[in-house]
């Protein structure tokens, strides 16, 4: 950086592109093959450009479903990714935002009790009480519901602690000068705490959408009917077949459209994204 | 030891923006040279030049005969003490000094020698084994020195060292600096915008604006004879009064002096102004009402406007409001808020500048 | 750290944890405790009842074989995956932090693949090296490579690290650049003029300045790859060819599936919890005071 030597510069630049370039080739390779007819993907010598099928493959992959694995619609599995993704960050944001609150504007007995049961379940993802917990949610009749999808995911303390984080950082005058102006805490909330918090319920809310997006493990156990597939299990199920060859190129498109919500929503709010990342991190 | 010269050093940046604007001049062997002026002027900028850290658009820098345009920071065989000390934070007193002589390959016993050396000087003997974080800022201060010191380099370069201490330590600090570049007799330049500093500090001034330099000298010539009415403001504080001589009053007080076809500008020291009453033959008497008075103890400042000129806000920082004067009186009595009083400036303390402000009219 | 000025109210507060708190208790510590619980049981063939057996679901699970595998997978898995991806993303940030004014563009190019959810991305690299079908299989064939990870084990795994690392990448990527960052430029400008070249600045300053990052990211990146890999495996290898990409969690699923010994699989869970709250106690204690941003 001191050094002013252009060939550094130009290492750096190749190294860079390079990078780019290995990073993007996997989806490169998924579009491409999204554009072609079966026959194509399937022979072994795809070309490294795009085809002509792309209207087609897409939409008999959003409307029409494969022929013979996957019997549903991507069309219907993208809603069902759509529903519990949303209602896994608004979900996590309502009640992590609610803790929070209490815990840190507020003194009652079993306050800090409180605040470690709810600390806890950072330690363990769902990954690791994946039975128990399908057994909880099968006895509570909630196999194959969004709410199944949805409660055992929001459980964990993230939210709480990054909203905590960022409550203890507004000045104690705020809430001074509120409560002279006569407001109680429902007031404080909303209009003062709320307003501020906005940019942190953004972060928050990024992360946890792509969080529940892309979760595979628990939708899998817990659904079985086609019609509550969602679209990230719904590809590998497109390509696991017993007879027949499966069906790439539209799996393909697939991929891709998994792939774009949640990498728009990265792309689009980098700053929102990174911020997120950075303070459930720590 | 070495001299270092610049000969016609520019510097523009990439969207046209030109920095450094031809500067010229030389610092001898030994020598301790203070670049000073305001923050933008470029004095950083043209130390790290020096340095290596920023490129030369054109012109030459000249260490101890050798042209270093091309030549590697470490290779100039400087050191530099930074404005945040920039010690390495991970690693104790001891390697933060040690770090470049074990870059260089010198061996241990001798490496040692030396940081005890240096730190016998600095009186960081005791902390040798701390890491920065648990130091305090005069402290790291004097490690960020250590480590110039113990490179033995032809030149130390400065770069507002002493801006993130506080006034007392800043002082202190200063004379040490001073004594310390005195004793190693090393050839050193030293950036600041503190104009107090630069005075007590340098044997050469150099004062800069805007890219260039206004004035090269000793401290008290420039004192005492600034070039331009830039560095008439900026040198000594409370600031020289600078009048336009459009008015009557002053001009009439001034036929006679041959100075006066060229001049534009008068210039008065608040401290060479006399309040009294009586004729001084040749020199200029002002009529002041009192506005307001400053007690520091030792002397008073007293503020005053001239009649016929409105007071109004000050054109450039530093430079008075027109028509307000600054009168120095040494102790502690002065007149009173309101009260009418003549002040008066003898002829040879009269400093005469073009309109422009840019020239010194006469000696 | 607590708020001076606060509410009295006496029983808002409480009103205002209980969603939180019954959806933790339902389905975090109810189910986890039950874990605990089964993992000292034994079920009879038709889950009709169950006899308290202590630990001997434990031990016959450390007698199993398969379990040590599942260990062995996990525990290369993770080295090979850790050490890629965080030195290829130390070398992208290192060359990104060079230059200000690209290294936004190339923090939005490289970023992205987090959003890819770990299944998908299995199901990319299995497409990509397929063995009949393949892209990047091809030059293998060509090469007169035996190229099968259906077929052999190692090729598997060699492909599941593949996969796992490309995802992983952009995360450390991201926090390495962060840390370079922070580094302030004076202290390398001072080790440039103490005579220290690139290569040396880097390992005497920059790395020992982001080794708290680095400690951070290879316990991020070890969770990771217990957990979050579930879908990468899934989908690229099920977890075979015999068992070959089994995971400790993969086996849970697994054993799960063909059903039957509740006890058993209890056992495993609770050899996770234990191993995963380790990690955790580690990265909150060590890193938690030293990471700046």
């Amino acid at each position: 950086m001191v050094e002013h030597r252009p060939l550094n510069d130009i290492i750096a630049y190749a190294i860079l592109t390079l990078g780019v370039f290995i990073v993007a080739f996997p989806v490169y390779l998924a579009f491409i093959a999204s554009t072609h007819d079966a026959a194509t993907v399937v022979g072994g010598h795809m070309p490294l450009t795009p085809g002509s099928h792309t209207l087609d493959n897409y939409y008999r992959a959003i409307f029409v479903g494969g022929s013979r694995t996957s019997r549903e619609p991507v069309g219907h599995m993208l809603m069902n990714s759509f529903i519990s993704a949303i209602g896994i960050a608004l979900g996590k944001i309502f009640i992590s935002i609610l803790s929070a609150y209490a815990v840190v504007y507020f003194r009652f007995p079993f306050r800090k009790t409180a605040f470690w049961i709810i600390f806890v379940t950072l330690m363990l993802p769902v990954e690791v009480r994946i039975y128990p917990t399908y057994k909880v949610v099968a006895d509570l009749h909630m196999l194959d519901t969004y709410a199944g999808l949805i409660m055992p995911l929001i459980a964990s303390a993230t939210g709480t602690l990054l909203f905590r984080q960022f409550f203890m950082t507004i000045p104690e005058e705020l809430l001074e000068a509120s409560r002279i102006d006569g407001a109680g805490p429902f007031r404080f909330f909303w209009d003062t705490l709320l307003p501020l918090s906005v940019t942190t319920i953004a972060a928050l809310f990024v992360i946890q959408f792509i969080y529940g997006w892309n979760q595979y493990l628990w939708p899998l156990l817990i659904t079985t009917q086609d019609s509550m597939q969602t679209i990230v299990t719904g590809i590998k199920k497109m390509l696991t077949t017993t007879d027949e060859l499966a069906e790439w190129q539209l799996a393909m498109a697939t991929a891709i459209l998994a792939m774009l919500p949640p990498v728009a929503v990265v792309v689009f709010m980098q700053r929102l994204f990174v911020r997120g990342l950075v303070e459930t991190e720590k | 030891m070495a001299n270092v010269t610049l000969r016609d050093v520019r510097k523009t940046y990439a969207g046209g923006f030109e920095a450094i604007k031809g500067i010229n001049f030389d610092v001898g062997d030994g020598q301790f040279c203070v670049l000073v002026g305001p923050s933008g002027c470029g004095k950083s900028t043209l130390l790290r030049m020096v340095a290596g850290l920023e490129t030369i658009s054109s012109g030459e820098i000249d260490i101890g005969g050798r042209i270093v345009n091309q030549v590697e920071p470490a290779e100039r065989d400087i050191a530099m003490v930074f404005q945040n000390y920039a010690l390495y934070p991970h690693m104790t007193v001891y390697n933060n000094m040690a770090y470049g002589l074990r870059n260089r390959g010198m061996k241990e016993p001798e490496i040692d020698a030396r940081v005890q050396e240096a730190a016998r000087i600095l009186e960081l003997v005791t902390m040798l084994d701390r890491k920065p974080r648990q130091l305090s800022g005069g402290q790291r201060q004097r490690v960020a020195m250590g480590r110039a010191i113990v490179r033995q380099p032809k030149v130390f370069l400065f770069d507002e060292p002493l801006s993130n201490l506080d006034a007392k330590l800043r002082i202190a600090m200063r004379v040490e600096i001073r004594k310390l570049q005195r004793r190693l007799s090393t050839t050193a330049i030293y950036v600041t915008h503190d104009q107090l500093e630069a005075m007590t500090l340098a044997d050469i001034l150099v004062v800069m604006n805007g890219g260039q330099v206004e004035q090269i000298g000793n401290p008290l010539d420039i004192y005492q004879k600034p070039a331009t009415t830039f560095v008439a403001s900026f040198i000594g504080a409370p600031p020289m009064n600078l009048m336009p001589l459009r008015s009557d009053e002053l001009k009439s007080q001034l036929t006679g002096d041959g100075r006066l076809a060229e001049a534009g500008i008068l210039g008065i020291r608040p401290e060479d102004f006399v309040i009294t009453n009586e004729t001084v033959t040749g020199g200029v008497a002002l009529g002041l009402t009192v506005e307001a008075i400053e007690h520091v103890g030792a002397e008073t400042f007293v503020y005053g406007t001239r009649q016929q000129e409105a007071t109004g806000v000050a054109a450039n920082p530093g430079e008075l409001p027109p028509g307000e004067v600054i009168v120095r009186i040494p102790g502690a009595a002065g007149p009173a808020i309101g009260e009418r009083i003549r002040a008066v400036a003898p002829p040879d303390k009269l400093h005469l500048f073009t309109a422009d402000g840019r020239q010194r009219v006469g000696g | 750290m607590e708020k001076s000025v606060v509410f009295n109210n006496k029983l808002l507060p409480y009103l205002l944890l209980v969603p939180q708190l019954i959806i933790t208790f339902v389905f975090f510590y109810w189910p986890a405790s039950q874990a605990v619980w089964q993992s000292f049981l034994r079920e009879d063939a038709f889950g009709l009842s169950s006899e308290f057996i202590g630990m001997e679901n434990y031990l016959s699970l450390f007698a199993q074989p398969e379990y040590y595998k599942s260990m062995l997978t996990t525990a290369v898995f993770s080295s090979l995956v850790a050490v890629l991806s965080l030195s290829i993303a130390l070398l992208f940030a290192t060359q990104a932090d060079k230059n200000l004014k690209a290294a936004g563009s190339y923090k939005t190019l490289m970023i992205w693949p987090y959003a890819v959810a770990p299944a998908v991305a299995g199901v990319l690299w299995i497409f990509m090296f397929h063995p009949t079908l393949g892209t990047l299989a091809r030059p293998l064939r060509w090469m007169n490579f035996d190229w099968n990870p259906l077929l052999n084990g190692n090729h598997a795994m060699i492909l599941v690290v593949m996969a796992a690392v490309w995802k992983q990448i952009s995360y450390n990527f991201l926090f390495f650049l962060a840390g370079l960052q922070s580094i302030p430029k004076s202290v390398l400008e001072a080790g440039a003029i103490d005579g220290a070249g690139p290569m040396r600045r880097f390992w005497t300053i920059v790395f020992p300045l982001l080794s708290p990052t680095t400690f951070f990211l290879l316990v991020v990146n070890v969770v990771y790859v217990f957990f979050d890999t579930f879908g990468i495996i899934d989908a690229v290898t099920g977890g075979g060819p015999a068992g070959a990409t089994t995971t400790m969690v993969y086996k849970v699923f697994a054993d799960g599936r063909l059903g039957g010994d509740l006890g058993g699989s209890a056992a495993q869970s609770v050899v996770l919890m234990v191993i995963v709250i380790a990690l955790t106690a580690v990265q909150f204690k060590y890193v938690e005071r030293k990471v700046q941003y």
